[in-house]
């Protein structure tokens, strides 16, 4: 999202600068709701190019908007539930995916999209991650992966990379992260995918192919923390680090999630990772029940079946 | 003795921690917090402090880490806020339960929904039940004594108890205040070594967390409570003791231009020292207004009340939470109870006042004063009203 061409919202026309005004209306801007604009992203974020992603899989989705649900946590990425012109559910930290389980299984017929960020899925709430995909929930769980906890000031996530700085680690971090595609992968998750906010072509595909595939779909995107990560770090602007997952990224679909962990050495594995076919937690719940009650058993919300 | 020196207050409470020789702090970074947690671990990496420092994923394994380390014998902190403050409220009568005398600093923030992170006095209370003993403090120097003085009341051998020190969020955590610092050698002189009561050690086995069901629990219950409510004698003890070493006395119930007055207000935290202004203001126009501040909320100091309360007519109690369908703010009906059998008692009215970090100025709390002196007919005695709220 470009600042310039925001401007051009009808609401803000009269206050602005006319000379500095881009021409195009931004593509996307349909998508978001312009009366919270400007948004609270630090110039270099990555977190827009991801919603810039989303809003366009969504546009060419041909779904329903009134019909797709973002549910969020708290953190920098969880406010994209507040900025997407969208039913959105902005929650607790951690709480994201039990928020979107219970909106899911009330209305089966909605597209649920969980966006929040690395530490809010994999830190204070790692353990709704592991259940969800073990049931195979019908959602698609979008994390930004940033390295850390960006919205408290820059410390130490499950995501932080070895030796990296972080505030709460003054000297470098001494804790293994967690590998997020093959935690996704031994949960049970049935779509598995790692991009960069350089693949945006390929971020765009991934969201449709998690919003179609049926049962729990988890894409990581490792994304830029300029203000945290990157300058704590001295790695660099925004935009080095994007230029850093272009030249260091190879693509290696299916591979081995055991193999994608991100060190400091090796090569970014992007691509999609998993794709498997398995009953969702409401398909084995109809099949369950039918089997043991037969007619007397009305199945709700599978894959087959109108609310 | 200390030097005068100006900091950020919650770097200063980390500082003050850091004298006091502790073995394991655990946190979860929350905002206004996160300054306490990211000082402590610079204090740690920096080799200041010999502790184990440990940033867990999530306040509730913060709580249940230092419980564990406590358990354990060692001398444990932890820092929270707000949403922390409530994952972690599970582990807080399992703390006291189990007589650990962990040390918390909160920084008070309001509690969701909606979202906010400003300072309030909703993520504290709901948690007035769960055996803690709960300071409050008003400025630098409060923050930085009591967090050091919270050590020796908990590990005091008649009190092993949990002690929360309450700091408000923003408006003190993040205000860059003098004061004076303690030096290493005095709080080694009036901090002891800790020694546990009891520890999880394989040479002599203990049970923590045992099982008690419908024949035991009562008494338990019971002796708890008697514990928290006899720490009362030994806060003050502490308190005397640290204003005999570094001359700054502390006491349960605090007053200000209190003796001969006739309207008073109560207050808790921060706020105290604007409303200690605005009963200068009113004092020069000639009215006889004072000040109490309640620095302890649980055990809760109904003697010490009483006996400032003096001959009062009319007392504003502040709140900075409501109880929903309640009777007031809980600090207003926790008054209105410990004064309930007073032959003689001033007529109580309460203000909700600074939710979600909302400012209340001087002059507004003059406001208030000015609201109960012209209520001649006591029609608002004894009822609650959200100040300053837009209808
Ligand atoms: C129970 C609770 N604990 C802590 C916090 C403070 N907090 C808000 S966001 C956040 C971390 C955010 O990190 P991440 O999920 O990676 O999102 P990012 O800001 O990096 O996008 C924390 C610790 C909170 N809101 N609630
Ligand atoms: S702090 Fe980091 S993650 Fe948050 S908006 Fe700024 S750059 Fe983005
Ligand atoms: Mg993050």
């Amino acid at each position: 999202m470009n600042p310039t061409e925001i401007m051009v919202s009808d609401a803000d026309e009269k206050d602005v600068d006319t000379s500095r005004v881009a021409p195009i209306e931004n593509p996307v801007l349909s998508m978001l709701r312009q009366d919270r604009l400007p948004h609270i992203w630090c110039p270099g974020c990555g977190i827009g190019t991801v919603v810039n992603c989303f809003s366009r899989a969504l546009m060419s989705s041909g779904h329903d908007m009134n019909n797709v649900a973002v549910v969020s946590g708290i953190g920098c990425t969880g406010r994209v539930a507040g900025y997407m012109n969208l039913d959105s559910f902005h929650t607790t930290h951690g709480r994201s995916i039990p928020f979107a389980t219970g909106l899911r299984l009330a209305n089966p017929g909605l597209k649920v999209v969980v966006f929040s960020g690395d530490g809010d899925l994999f830190a204070i709430g790692g353990n709704h991650f592991l259940h969800a995909a073990r049931r195979n929930l019908d959602m698609l769980i979008v994390c930004v992966n940033n390295f850390t906890y960006g919205m408290t000031g820059g410390q130490v996530a499950p995501t932080t990379p070895l030796k990296s700085t972080q505030s709460t680690m003054p000297f470098g971090n001494f804790e293994p992260p967690m590998n997020l595609p093959f935690v996704a992968d031994a949960a049970g998750a049935s779509y598995v995918a790692r991009w960069t906010v350089f693949h945006i072509r390929q971020l765009v595909r991934a969201m449709k192919e998690g919003m179609e595939h049926k049962g729990f779909s988890f894409i990581e995107i490792m994304s830029p923390c300029p203000t945290l990560y990157l300058r704590r770090n001295k790695l660099g602007d925004g935009v080095d680090q994007v230029r850093y997952f272009k030249e260091h990224s190879v693509l290696k679909n299916g591979a081995n999630t055991q193999d994608v962990a991100i060190t400091a050495t090796d090569p970014i594995v992007v691509g999609t990772f998993v794709e498997r076919e398995r009953p969702t937690w409401l398909d084995s719940r109809n099949a369950q029940l039918t089997a043991t009650l037969g007619d007397r058993f009305v199945p709700y919300g599978g894959q087959n079946v109108q609310k | 003795m200390g030097k005068r020196i100006g900091m950020e207050v919650a770097v200063a409470v980390a500082e003050a921690v850091g004298l006091c020789n502790i073995d394991m702090a655990a946190v979860y970074p929350i905002t206004p917090q996160s300054h306490i947690a990211e000082h402590l671990s610079d204090l740690v990496a920096d080799g200041h402090i010999d502790c184990e420092f440990v940033t867990v994923e999530s306040e509730h394994s913060a709580m249940s880490a230092v419980i564990g380390a406590s358990g354990a014998g060692a001398r444990s902190y932890t820092a929270t806020s707000s949403q922390g403050l409530m994952l972690m409220h599970e582990l807080l009568p399992i703390a006291s339960a189990m007589r650990l005398p962990i040390v918390m600093g909160i920084a008070n923030r309001a509690v969701s929904g909606p979202l906010n992170i400003l300072n309030d006095h909703s993520d504290i209370m709901p948690q007035r039940d769960a055996g803690w003993i709960a300071l409050f403090v008003e400025n630098a120097q409060e923050a930085v004594d009591l967090s050091i003085a919270a050590f020796k009341i908990a590990e005091h051998k008649d009190v092993m108890l949990p002690v929360s020190v309450n700091i408000d969020g923003f408006q003190l955590t993040h205000m860059v205040e003098p004061f004076e610092m303690p030096t290493q050698e005095e709080v080694n002189e009036f901090l002891p070594p800790f020694v546990p009561h009891a520890t999880l050690h394989p040479s002599k086995p203990v049970t923590m967390g045992a099982f008690a069901m419908s024949d035991y629990f009562t008494e338990i219950m019971k002796a708890k409570d008697e514990a928290v409510k006899a720490s009362k004698k030994v806060i003050q003890q502490v308190f005397d003791e640290w204003g005999e070493k570094f001359g700054r006395p502390y006491k349960l119930v605090e007053t200000y231009k209190a003796d001969d007055a006739d309207v008073m207000m109560l207050t808790m935290g921060s706020m105290g020292e604007t409303a200690q202004m605005a009963i200068d203001e009113l004092r020069a126009k000639g009215v006889k207004a004072g000040l109490v501040k309640l620095r302890l909320w649980r055990p809760f100091p109904f003697e010490e009340l009483k006996a400032v309360i003096g001959n009062a007519k009319k007392l504003i109690v502040t709140d900075r939470a409501c109880s929903f369908g309640g009777p007031g703010g809980p600090v207003f009906s926790e008054i209105k109870s410990a004064l309930y059998a007073e032959a003689r008692r001033p007529l109580i009215y309460n203000y909700i006042i600074g939710l979600g970090g909302r400012d209340v100025q001087v002059k507004e709390f003059v406001g208030m004063f000015e609201n109960v002196l012209a209520d001649t007919a006591n029609k608002a005695a004894d009822t609650y009203e959200f100040w300053g709220v837009r209808e």
